[in-house]
């Protein structure tokens, strides 16, 4: 089974927000909220380097171990997802995420005011029918159910930011390391998002 | 007449709450208690072909690879 990750390759991405601008444009998102950002460190220095951050859908993701109304899971891809009907706004997987993933929406559904949170969803939709229009308002698309990979990663012009199988992007990244002659660091993230062992999907009712 | 009126206000006070339920979600700590997720190619397109899933994805994931596309 796919294991689902994210890769941004520091040594690719040239600050375009193509990948922000992309995910905002598919799943609709409202004013304030941007499931993806792109970072630059030492901005204006030689030598900058821009990564394009959002939820890496961790492999023991501290949202889903904070949350107090367990709304987080995770499908049998690896993709760390949420039920808005059970999340009550408050706000601890925003502080726990290492990557500032998810966030409130703007507006009227701010801190005090039982906003739910709004994460990146890998292009998963969420626990509602696989493209209905209820899963599109609250989760966005639902470009896996398509066989599509997140539409930030297809987007991205210079192949910076990858998505997909595990196995098969470290493939593309280490063939990409190898030729350029440099020590595969320049995968942001990764070990802060992976280094830990996988949490257990959460698993049907007719597989238990 | 005071009497019956008294009655009906009070039984209306009374069975007030009996329509409301439980706001509290009751969970197992840990544990996603909420509603479950169709798996992505169990539905639309691929209609539980989990094997076409898998190589449309596939194929859409070497697309990223430009070394095996310029070659």
């Amino acid at each position: 089974m796919a294991r689902m990750k994210f890769l941004c390759d520091a040594e690719r991405c040239i600050e375009c927000n193509g990948c922000v601008t992309a995910c905002k444009n598919e799943h609709e998102l409202p004013w304030g909220v941007n499931r993806r950002r792109v970072v630059t460190i030492n901005d204006g220095v030689p030598g900058e380097k821009s990564i394009s951050v959002s939820c890496m859908h961790c492999a023991d993701a501290p949202c889903m171990a904070v949350c107090p109304t367990d709304c987080f899971y995770k499908t049998e891809e690896g993709v760390v997802l949420h039920n808005k009907d059970a999340c009550i706004g408050c706000g601890y997987c925003f502080f726990a995420c290492p990557f500032g993933a998810p966030q409130f929406p703007g507006g009227n559904s701010a801190f005090g005011l039982r906003g739910k949170m709004d994460k990146c969803t890998f292009c998963a939709g969420g626990p509602e029918e696989n493209g209905s229009k209820a899963e599109l308002e609250k989760y966005g698309r639902n470009r896996l159910a398509e066989g599509k990979l997140p539409a930030c990663a297809e987007m991205c012009a210079t192949k910076a930011l990858l998505a997909g199988d595990a196995p098969v992007i470290s493939d593309i990244f280490r063939d990409r390391a190898l030729r350029r002659g440099k020590a595969g660091d320049a995968a942001w993230g990764w070990t802060t998002a992976y280094g830990k062992p996988e949490q257990a999907a959460a698993v049907k009712e007719e597989n238990k | 007449m005071k009497k019956s009126l008294m009655l009906i206000v009070a039984a209306a006070f009374g069975l007030a709450a009996c329509g409301e339920y439980s706001q509290v979600a009751s969970y197992k700590p840990g544990n996603y208690q909420g509603k479950s997720d169709t798996r992505p190619y169990e539905a639309g397109q691929f209609a539980g072909n989990k094997q076409a899933w898998e190589a449309a994805l596939a194929n859409r994931a070497q697309a990223q690879n430009e070394y095996k596309r310029a070659n």
